[in-house]
């Protein structure tokens, strides 16, 4: 323990607290104190959590605006459920089946964020953004007018209808246009997920400290000096790019395997997902990753909690974000802040002066 | 003829876009800020004229100057409430969510005063419709009228920002916030002026935009507000004429993607152009391209 590096500990306290809050979860089930709506939104939290740690390697590490995060999580979770679906039969066992959507999710994820990072990395700020969320929209809706069916004669493939597919009898439609896809098997669990978010924080926390992560934050501080030092700027923004995209594509996989029916809509894959996702990144501070675990939880959770209020719980949410964000970022709140905190501090001082 | 009747109708929604894309071009332009709120206003002016025609029996013409005044309001108050204190944040980020947080607020606030079901939008347009070459082309009165605000509001605009003292101090504040500081400019003064202009105008192409397609939710603004902020950057963000062109091409190439094309991949196409067009020209159209100094 003497030995650790402060990196190290301080990575320690993320792993830890991953893991106290799964042990916190458990117990407060296996009492019963958690409600079926809560539980129901677990296994989607863990996958929220893995998105705003991954994107958090995009907006924090490598400094670049994306706004498309959640294609990248459509295309993981369409890629694994059609996987899940075609092997249903092929691989009875739930866990190598898993894995194995686990790994297409991610890859295909992986090669759309290398796909796209290729021309569109060249752009910066803004524009970079208006771009990733133009690839979020674009995926959203090829999915919804993608048909893909399955008979003896292998795969058909049509953009208008499922009767245009040409089926031979017995053949099944699986990816059925805005229908999506229907009956991907259940594998998610809550306890895959949070094993998920600590292997995605392992390797994100290993990325950012290690030679790579360095050579990103470089190019991220000041691009042009990187260069001058002999950093291969796209190498490297295409790196934490397309990890950023690969991670996010597991969450897709998470996502995907825990819904009966997994349809394209603006609520899941459009860009409002997106948004949301950068919320977490923001508010839980940008480049900290145990921050954006923190506020993935807090915001998942905060309109169920306030379920009772129905209708305001919206505008709540809104008002919350906003009173929020004033309070964290706004240059006279900080300095507010610092001055309570500065005479807050002096007071204990004062105090412990008259006690000795 | 479709062809003509298509391009015409392109040309309309365009100049919708267009409008709603000067909103966001003269924000970025003074601001540096991307005002995801902005398409919520449009809704909001939408809704007030609607409110007004319906329950307090206005002359359209009358509603649609309350809800102009409304939505000017309306922008100042986002402004100086949630923008102005992070104008100067660390981070540029922090404002953007804000916004968004904006827009979430203005969406529950119209979903919990006028519900979620759709309402119809009575055009409040009185141009009849225009047939030409013997009937085989109409062209609606809605159409003329947006058509024709568009070039008026550009006119204007550009006159303004070309000749008025308050346009001047725009642009000055668009270019060094610090020196036009120095030069005497009430720079937070501005910034409001850019805001109301560009709610003022989103009012409008609220009204514009419902008469065209006459369904009203408390979510009808989202998606013109998408495609008007994806107008701006196609012909260069910060850009006024580059506004216009952006939304006039953006319009057009969406509804030539809905009638030749496949009607269901139309939103895939525009944004396709757009991802094309940033590619060849990382700025936009008109967008200036400026090279970094070491």
């Amino acid at each position: 323990m003497k030995k650790m590096s402060k990196t190290t500990k301080d990575n320690m306290i993320t792993y830890l607290m991953v893991i106290l809050i799964f042990i916190v979860v458990q117990i407060l089930t296996s009492t019963g104190n958690v409600s079926s709506l809560l539980q129901g939104l677990l296994v989607p939290l863990c996958a929220y959590i893995i998105l705003a740690v991954s994107l958090n390697l995009t907006v924090g590490i490598l400094g670049e605006l994306s706004l498309g995060h959640a294609g990248f999580m459509c295309v993981g979770a369409f890629t694994s459920a059609f996987f899940s679906k075609c092997a249903m039969e092929a691989i009875p066992v739930t866990g190598l089946r898993y894995f194995i959507a686990l790994l297409i999710g991610a890859a295909a994820a992986g090669a759309c964020g290398i796909l796209i990072g290729i021309p569109v990395l060249r752009l910066k700020g803004d524009y970079l953004a208006i771009v990733t969320l133009a690839f979020g929209e674009i995926i959203k809706n090829i999915v919804n007018v993608l048909f893909i069916g399955k008979d003896e004669n292998g795969f058909h493939f049509s953009t208008k209808d499922s009767l245009s597919l040409g089926l031979e009898d017995g053949g099944k439609v699986i990816i059925n246009g805005p229908q999506g896809i229907t009956g991907t098997p259940k594998d998610s669990t809550f306890i895959i997920g949070v094993a998920l978010i600590l292997v995605t924080l392992f390797i994100v926390l290993n990325l950012m400290h290690s030679r790579s992560g360095r050579a990103i934050m470089a190019i991220r501080d000041n691009r042009i000096a990187a260069e001058s030092v002999g950093i291969n700027i796209t190498k490297y923004k295409l790196m934490a790019f397309s990890i950023s995209a690969a991670l996010a594509g597991v969450a897709g996989v998470i996502y995907a395997h825990n819904l009966a029916t997994l349809t394209a809509q603006p609520k899941n894959f459009g860009y409002n997902m997106s948004i949301m996702i950068l919320v977490f990144v923001v508010l839980g501070g940008i480049g900290n990753m145990r921050g954006s675990i923190i506020a993935a939880i807090i915001l998942t959770l905060l309109p169920e909690l306030l379920r009772s209020l129905s209708d305001y719980r919206m505008l709540i949410y809104a008002v919350v974000l906003i009173v929020m964000m004033l309070f964290n970022w706004s240059p006279k709140a900080i300095e507010w802040r610092e001055k309570f905190s500065a005479k807050f501090r002096r007071g204990k001082n004062k105090s412990a002066k008259e006690a000795a | 003829m479709s062809f003509i009747s298509y391009l015409i109708n392109g040309i309309s929604l365009g100049s919708v876009y267009a409008i709603i894309a000067l909103g966001y071009t003269m924000v970025y332009g003074i601001a540096k800020m991307l005002n995801f709120a902005h398409g919520d206003v449009i809704m909001i002016g939408a809704y007030v004229v609607m409110t007004a025609i319906a329950g307090a029996g206005m002359p359209p013409l009358l509603a649609v100057l309350l809800a102009v005044i409304f939505c000017t309001v309306l922008g100042v108050v986002i402004e100086s409430v949630a923008y102005r204190p992070l104008l100067n944040a660390a981070s540029s980020l922090a404002v953007l969510i804000t916004a968004i947080g904006v827009s979430y607020l203005l969406q529950n606030v119209a979903l919990l005063i006028f519900g979620a079901n759709t309402k119809s939008f009575s055009s409040v347009v009185p141009v009849p419709a225009l047939a030409l070459a013997g009937g085989a082309l109409t062209i609606s009165g809605e159409t003329i009228v947006t058509i024709a605000s568009c070039i008026v509001i550009m006119i204007g605009l550009t006159l303004f920002i070309k000749k008025s003292k308050a346009g001047q101090a725009m642009l000055a504040v668009s270019e060094d916030k610090g020196a036009a500081q120095l030069m005497g400019i009430n720079v937070n003064g501005t910034i409001a002026l850019t805001f109301a202009i560009g709610s003022a105008l989103a009012a409008v192409a609220g009204v514009l935009l419902c008469s065209a397609y006459p369904s009203l939710t408390p979510y009808t603004g989202a998606m013109p507000g998408i495609k008007a902020f994806v107008a701006a950057v196609f012909g260069g963000i910060g850009s006024i004429p580059g506004a216009l062109i952006g939304g006039i091409l953006l319009g057009v190439i969406e509804i030539f993607g809905k009638a030749y094309i496949s009607s269901q991949m139309a939103d895939a196409i525009v944004f396709g152009v757009l991802i094309i067009v940033l590619i060849v020209k990382p700025t936009g159209i008109l967008g200036k391209n400026i090279q970094e100094k070491v």
